[in-house]
């Protein structure tokens, strides 16, 4: 396909001025060309090159394409045309006040100043306290009422708050409003110290701390012009696809017990526990924090771990099966489970649906095999879609997927690795970043594609720094499936995708 | 009489107990080793040491929605025949001012989750009203059928003494639909899975839970004390309906009545580890099929038993 965008590779820095700089119509012909032929939004963002304005669009198709423009004080939304551009135009609005015409729902995404000085688009006070004076979707009528549940939860979530436009039981739509955890983490990556940068990362969601922190290691590392060795990136591998088993197992617990079948949630909650515990055996936490920093991994798989690790697994692994067979061979649950909250693939590839929910939606995009980094490559990963979009496809991919990562790690075990860690008493950069640079990351981490971008200015300091994770896509692919759905099966569908908060709201 | 008040009394203090058992089974299908068996009555402690909190919003009717509920619940029990002794209270026709005490209870609880006006509340209070009213059909179908037998309507005559044994010896058959159906109410009416999630934490997918959120102290005491004793009230039906005989000796009675309980209880609890609840709109079938068994039981009995 002919296209002013330039092609890019995943993970490797390339200087600024080999990304071809367009007009603006240009730019936006050029990436609705691409994206109307069936590519992907990976990141559009806006940033701010001395004293100009600037966007930055990376999409993909079976390969990554980049381009830039100067950014216009209006100019004629993309979303109009062409939808996954929707959120990405909100944001760049919010950010750098810049507004987006015929936009259909401009509104703010997180609630915060933009980073300029502008004035507001959306005309917000925000000294005051977030008083929740911007619209939403609204429905009149005789027997229709709305629900409003949250930012505070009865469980203990993380907050966001729920619109649910109801007739009944029936839900019309469910807008969802988030931006209660943003901490602006986007804004201090520019200013922390350099090492700190790794340690916010860790930070940016709890739950995906290897996947954020493997994409800004793998950033720093090509803006350095290092690389780890291969150990450490088969020890990168092995961390990915543990946090992926354990998230995934706990994700199946818990919509277990939200269609109160209770003995799978139980089960599933101690094994979650041991996958954990297999981290926390690695790297001295469950959560995997401080296990990766450019250059490597701060900690070593020797051979007495790497040998209690395959214990630990081959223990677990017939159990894991036998609670799977329990949970989807009962009927009670099947009939929870199918054809609940189900997302089109017509809608899932206009919302641009990654990871676990775009794949049960019959998309098959895995980063992990359209675009291979760390150990990955050598690694042969199925292509695993289903074509229903429900929860029940939904948690088939989940149960398929754990059964994929073990396989992957007992591979990979049975390798030698052995390999130098990165020391921690002295870590810091071991050269300045390349000047005039830019990198984007794409990384496949349990909940779906994570995107880290770094721009660094002339001086080689940081001029941008932009993270996207898979929930940005996929929080409207939750509100879809709720659509014409019972209210009651919101708590079902919304674990079936559980998507981040913070990891949203940066 | 002492002796039937000695065992109203009874009830009450042993309900807690009773229910505790179906956390039990519930933890050992679930591989735990589960809350102790008088983790209730901690409970109950604990919320009556408490202050309440009320909403500015709400009214004396919120007030009064638990104490309405646990009289109802208090006083339907006055008229129960428990170990095949007379009840406390009776006369021809109680059994009719007993399903109406219990929608007074119920009613009072609607109006005050209404009364604080919360979307989760009157959702919920949507859903309490619907499921009973399936439930008062089958009640009163299995009425039309205990009356053609008995030729009466009061609870001692169905349940007291050997009268239970003599009921399924009239009309064996019918009754085991009668018993399925009871046991139907029972989980619908008490809110336990599958009809309902009685651990869930998630208000958009509760039916009664929700309705009692906003409770607080004591007021969350006398309600869950409430709740209790509608469990022991139904599970003693099924209980005498499955255990019918009555030895000639109270203490062998007591015993054996207090083993059928213990099983229906036991039965709830498995009935609820081994599937999951079912969807909010499916819950009407499963509801219907109490009615539809008890249609069959009465229809039956209305042609053959002359």
């Amino acid at each position: 396909m002919e296209t002013s965008f330039s092609e890019i590779i995943n993970g490797q820095a390339i200087a600024r001025n080999q990304i071809p700089h367009l007009s603006f119509d240009d730019f936006r012909q050029g990436a609705l060309k691409v994206v109307e032929s069936g590519g992907k939004v990976v990141q559009f963002f806006g940033y701010t090159d001395g004293n100009t304005d600037k966007l930055m669009a990376v999409l993909r198709t079976d390969k990554l394409l980049a381009a830039g423009c100067d950014a216009p004080e209006a100019y004629l939304s993309l979303t109009s045309q062409c939808e996954p551009f929707h959120l990405f135009e909100r944001e760049i609005a919010e950010q750098f006040g810049i507004r987006p015409k015929d936009h259909p729902w401009l509104k703010m995404v997180r609630y915060h100043p933009n980073y300029c000085g502008k004035k507001d688009v959306f005309g917000n006070d925000y000294t005051k306290d977030i008083p929740g004076n911007y619209d939403y979707y609204s429905v009149e009528g005789e027997e229709v009422h709305e629900v409003a549940v949250g930012p505070v939860h009865a469980g203990v979530i993380e907050p966001g708050h729920f619109r649910f436009n109801c007739i009944g039981e029936r839900v019309f739509h469910l807008e969802i409003q988030l931006g209660y955890q943003h901490r602006g983490i986007e804004p201090l990556l520019l200013t922390a110290d350099v090492k700190r940068l790794p340690v916010i990362g860790d930070s940016i969601a709890g739950d995906t701390t290897v996947g954020h922190g493997v994409s800004m290691a793998q950033a720093i590392e090509a803006l350095t012009g290092t690389s780890p060795d291969a150990s450490a990136r088969i020890i990168r591998t092995i961390g990915l696809e543990l946090e992926r088993i354990a998230n995934h197992i706990g994700d199946l617990g818990a919509l277990s017990g939200d269609v109160a079948f209770l003995p799978p949630a139980n089960y599933f909650g101690r094994i979650r526990g041991d996958f954990l515990n297999m981290t926390l055996l690695i790297c001295g936490n469950r959560l995997g924090k401080g296990f990766v920093r450019p250059g490597g991994v701060r900690f070593s798989i020797d051979r007495d771990i790497s040998r209690i690790l395959m214990e630990r697994i081959n223990e677990l692994e017939p159990q894991i099966k036998h609670v799977l067979d329990l949970l989807l061979l009962t009927p009670s649950v099947l009939a929870r489970f199918e054809g609940c909250g189900a997302v089109s693939n017509n809608d899932a590839e206009k919302l641009g649906l990654v990871g676990p929910a775009g794949r049960a939606c019959g998309i098959s995009y895995d980063a992990r095999r359209c675009f291979p980094t760390e150990h990955y490559g050598d690694i042969d990963i199925p292509e695993n879609a289903k074509p229903t979009g429900d929860v029940y496809a939904r948690t088939k991919i989940r149960a398929e997927e754990v059964m994929q990562s073990i396989g992957i790690i007992k591979s990979l075990l049975s390798r030698p690795i052995e390999t130098q860690c990165v020391d921690f008493e002295k870590f810091g950069l071991a050269s300045d970043l390349a000047p005039s640079s830019f990198v984007v990351t794409v990384n496949e981490a349990w909940r779906g594609e994570i995107s880290h971008c770094l721009i660094t200015d002339a001086n080689g300091r940081i001029m941008r720094y932009k993270i996207k994770g898979p929930s940005f896509h996929n929080w409207n692919g939750l509100a879809m499936s709720l659509r014409d759905t019972g209210i009651s099966d919101f708590p079902l569908n919304n674990k079936s995708f559980n998507l981040s908060y913070c990891g949203f709201d940066l | 009489m002492i002796k039937s008040i000695i065992f109203w009394l009874l009830a009450m203090l042993l309900a807690p107990f009773f229910s505790a058992v179906i956390l039990k089974i519930k933890a050992f299908f679930g591989g735990k080793k589960g809350p102790p068996l008088l983790i209730n009555y901690y409970t109950l402690i604990k919320l009556f040491k408490k202050g309440s909190v009320y909403s500015t919003s709400t009214t004396f009717i919120f007030k009064m929605g638990p104490m309405v509920s646990l009289c109802s619940a208090v006083t339907v029990l006055l008229f129960l025949p428990i170990a095949g002794h007379a009840p406390v209270v009776s006369f021809d026709g109680d059994v009719i001012f007993i399903l109406y005490l219990m929608g007074l209870g119920r009613f009072f609880t609607i109006a005050a989750a209404m009364d604080t006006a919360s979307p989760f509340e009157g959702m919920g209070a949507a859903r309490e009203a619907y499921f009973p009213i399936i439930c008062e059909a089958t009640m009163f179908m299995i009425l039309v059928l205990f009356y053609k037998l008995t030729g009466e309507l009061s609870l001692a005559t169905y349940f007291s003494g050997s009268q239970p044994a003599g009921l399924w010896h009239v009309a064996g058959a019918p009754l085991l639909f009668v018993s399925m159906a009871f046991f139907i109410i029972l989980l619908t009416e008490n809110s336990r899975v599958p009809v309902d999630d009685p651990a869930t934490h998630l208000e958009l997918t509760m039916i009664h839970e929700v309705m009692v959120l906003d409770h607080s102290g004591p007021d969350l005491a006398l309600i869950e004390l409430g709740s209790f004793i509608k469990l022991f009230f139904f599970s003693t039906f099924v209980a005498r309906l499955i255990c019918p005989f009555d030895m000639g000796n109270s203490v062998f009675n007591t015993a054996m009545f207090g083993a059928a309980l213990l099983l229906v209880y036991v039965a709830a609890g498995i009935t609820e580890s081994v599937m999951a609840r079912y969807r909010m709109d499916r819950v009407p079938r499963f509801v219907l099929t109490s009615f539809a068994l008890a249609f069959f039981a009465t229809v039956i009995t209305l042609e053959f038993v002359k």
